[in-house]
């Protein structure tokens, strides 16, 4: 029961989040309402015994994929009323296809086919079980070859997001290697010979 | 006791909430963008349920992929967006016509 008590909860708090991240006026809003949907998805995970990714999703996308989304939003001078214009007209027809899609879904997903009796719940694992050691296990095995190929992946998108971003001329002064190289002591000393007018001739 | 089902439907509700996200807001790239991020996270959801129901690693190993290519993805794009919006200072999915798409 209490677990029940603890799946519709989160189970709420998530599709209340995700209803909220589409239909807020402010993008502001719904970033912080995409982080809550963020939250709750962890704790579902949590609940099926994904303890790293549940982990990993609070970190990685709540610490630096949503901040980074909301860099961009606070960066970006909206104009809501532009952005916003459609979006009445657009309500029915979106809220008729997602219910036609969630009924063809619910028809093969539903108790029918996936309930208790067909698919047994798994018994709860002791406190010996390290699902994190579990997953690292297979992930530098079985699977290392994505692993590295993830990597480059990421490594494409940083170079790709530089380089988008930067602009075309470099405005910072940085200081010019071969100028440094080629320079000497005379042209960057010269000696005067000065004369105070207190000296005597 | 909590059935794979309820999981699954969970999921598909989040997808289904998403698709009709990306209908009502087709104006906004931002909140394309998010409503990505929502329905990888729906499909997430799924393959840890069947994850745990079955006994199989794979399917959160496949997570872990989808999550990396999901930040990949919304970095890239954030930054086409800003780009952008440097060169039309809108973010209206109208005003990219450039390519008389």
């Amino acid at each position: 029961m209490f677990e029940q008590t603890i799946f519709y909860l989160f189970s709420a708090g998530l599709v209340f989040a995700a209803v909220m991240v589409i239909t807020v006026r402010n993008p502001v809003h719904a970033v912080l309402f995409l982080v809550v949907a963020f939250f709750a998805s962890a704790g579902l995970w949590l609940q099926l015994e994904a303890e790293f990714l549940a982990i990993a999703l609070v970190l990685v996308y709540v610490g630096a994929v949503m901040v980074l989304f909301l860099f961009v939003v606070m960066m970006l001078d909206i104009n809501i009323a532009v952005v916003r214009e459609g979006f009445a007209r657009y309500v029915p027809i979106a809220g008729a296809v997602a219910v036609l899609m969630l009924a063809a879904i619910g028809t093969v997903l539903g108790r029918d086919h996936f309930g208790l009796a067909q698919v047994a719940a798994p018994g709860p694992v002791g406190p010996e079980h390290e699902n994190t050691a579990e997953l690292g296990r297979v992930l530098y095995t079985q699977y290392v070859l994505p692993f590295e190929v993830a990597s480059v992946v990421l490594l494409v998108a940083i170079i790709a997001a530089i380089a988008l971003t930067l602009r075309g001329t470099r405005q910072s002064k940085a200081p010019r290697p071969e100028h440094q190289v080629l320079a000497n002591s005379r042209e960057r000393v010269r000696l005067v010979k000065a004369m105070s007018p207190e000296t005597p001739e | 006791m909590v059935a794979l089902a309820d999981y699954l439907m969970v999921g598909a509700i989040l997808f289904c909430v998403s698709v009709a996200g990306i209908f009502i807001n087709r104006k906004n790239i931002i909140v394309l963008l998010m409503c990505i991020e929502l329905m990888l996270l729906a499909v997430n959801l799924n393959f840890i349920a069947f994850s745990h129901f079955n006994h199989d690693i794979g399917g959160q190993v496949f997570v872990f992929f989808i999550l990396t290519v999901a930040a990949a993805e919304s970095a890239i794009g954030l930054a086409i967006l800003v780009v952008l919006f440097r060169n039309r200072s809108s973010i209206n999915v109208d005003d990219i016509s450039a390519m008389r798409g």
